[in-house]
């Protein structure tokens, strides 16, 4: 009895070392590489579209970075469980269900909780099912890969695309408007008292874009191999 | 008649797609590198709202809204179907895109060949469903409304991805900092136009 104890210890003993651990290095580079030098919005050039709607004041873009982020990186574990099941031929229908549900829960819930976020992100919330960085990351990773491998990939690029969200809203509030999160730091400064005045442009459109250009000079001076040949 | 040409100029204008709202990005940035292809797609996209924002609006008003569905009987007046609306959207434009494709394909094989390469990308365009969001969001009242709201943005996104693309292609001979090449400039041109555009912001009709 203690032998068969034994083996079937050892048994498990085995399993468990084919088994890769949950956060291995390999793993975690999957969260960390989209975040820093695999960027889906400056570098990959995805998802630009609500990036820069949302981005006047910080709370809408926190929000709509963590609505990103669950919705990729659920989608993605859905879609990589199924992946064997589905025909080649109609998975863009069947992706594009899998999206429109979770957004529709992600958009009920926002109207629930935080109705007047939801108000401000308005149409935004729904365009996240055309969001390129989703269907780019199901086409690319959850096809061919294991569903905690794919949903780990979610996280990072959920995560790699807050990042940005919350840089560019970050001095677009503070500049536009002189707050962070509706606390009011410039007044708090004394900064109006000596003459200082909040920029109007920087609440406009055109500024998203043209901070986003900026990001973009930035990393890529830091980083030469991402400059474009002519 | 006056509102419908207000709401025409509106929308190419004033809230253009891509200046205002951002919508349609990725093929903007993507396909922009030429004046002819851009002109290709810009079309493209026009041709595929005046078709999928009538018809969503149908649905929108026969179907989703709250009440639609009450001339099925009585029962129904308080039926709110509108949560399906993402799916239901998104669903009727990737038909819709497959069947323009199709019948593209049989009747006009010239017309399919400058169109054709964009017509599935069409289907993910985010200023495609923004475009019948922003429709049942705004409440347009009959179907004249619509389809010139439809449009207009079509057309509005045509001149921003065809002058852009005309920039680009001049831009091809100045001198710009090397990090900032490409992408980059591509941003911060956009943004000084879409300040250009701004001063047309308050023209009413």
């Amino acid at each position: 009895m203690l032998i068969t104890l034994r083996k079937t210890l050892n048994n498990m003993d085995t399993k468990i070392k084919v088994k890769e651990p949950l956060f291995s290095a390999k793993n975690m580079k999957l969260i960390t590489s989209p975040i820093g030098k695999n960027n889906p919005v400056i570098i990959q050039v995805l998802g630009i579209c609500s990036a820069l709607a949302v981005t006047v004041k910080l709370k809408p873009a926190l929000v709509m970075a963590l609505s990103v982020t669950i919705v990729v990186s659920v989608s993605n574990l859905i879609i990589s469980s199924m992946r064997s099941y589905i025909p080649e031929r109609i998975r863009i229908i069947v992706q594009l269900v899998v999206i429109a549900t979770l957004v529709i829960i992600v958009d009920q819930i926002l109207k629930a909780y935080a109705f007047d976020v939801s108000k401000q992100l308005s149409v935004f919330v729904g365009l996240i099912i055309t969001n390129c960085i989703i269907m780019g990351r199901l086409e690319a990773f959850a096809l061919y890969n294991k569903p905690w491998q794919s949903f780990l990939d979610g996280l990072g690029n959920g995560a790699g695309y807050g990042l940005i969200l919350i840089i560019v809203s970050f001095f677009r509030e503070l500049f536009g408007s002189g707050t962070i999160l509706g606390y009011p730091v410039i007044r708090k400064l004394g900064l109006y008292s000596i003459g200082y005045e909040n920029n109007g442009l920087m609440i406009l459109p055109p500024m998203a874009l043209i901070i986003l250009g900026l990001l973009i000079w930035l990393q890529r001076s830091r980083n030469k191999s991402l400059i474009e040949q002519k | 008649m006056e509102n419908i040409l207000n709401i025409f100029i509106k929308s190419v204008f004033i809230d253009n797609m891509i200046f205002a709202y951002f919508l349609g990005m990725c093929s903007y940035l993507a396909v922009s590198k030429t004046v002819k292809t851009s002109v290709g797609l810009g079309i493209a996209v026009t041709f595929v709202l005046v078709i999928t924002v009538p018809v969503n609006y149908l649905i929108d008003t026969y179907i989703l809204k709250k009440g639609a569905l009450v001339w099925l009987g009585k029962g129904f007046a308080e039926v709110d179907l509108s949560f399906l609306s993402f799916m239901i959207f998104i669903a009727v434009i990737a038909a819709i895109v497959q069947i323009v494709e199709m019948v593209v394909e049989k009747f006009s094989p010239s017309l399919y060949n400058s169109l054709g390469i964009f017509l599935p990308l069409i289907a993910v365009n985010c200023a495609i469903l923004g475009a019948s969001l922003f429709m049942q969001e705004r409440e347009y009242n009959n179907m004249g409304e619509v389809i010139s709201f439809a449009f207009g943005s079509g057309i509005g996104w045509l001149l921003a991805i065809v002058s852009l693309a005309a920039i680009r292609e001049k831009m091809r001979y100045s001198n710009v900092p090397a990090p900032l090449r490409g992408l980059g400039i591509t941003f911060i041109l956009t943004g000084l136009m879409a300040i250009a555009f701004m001063g047309l912001m308050g023209i009413k009709l």
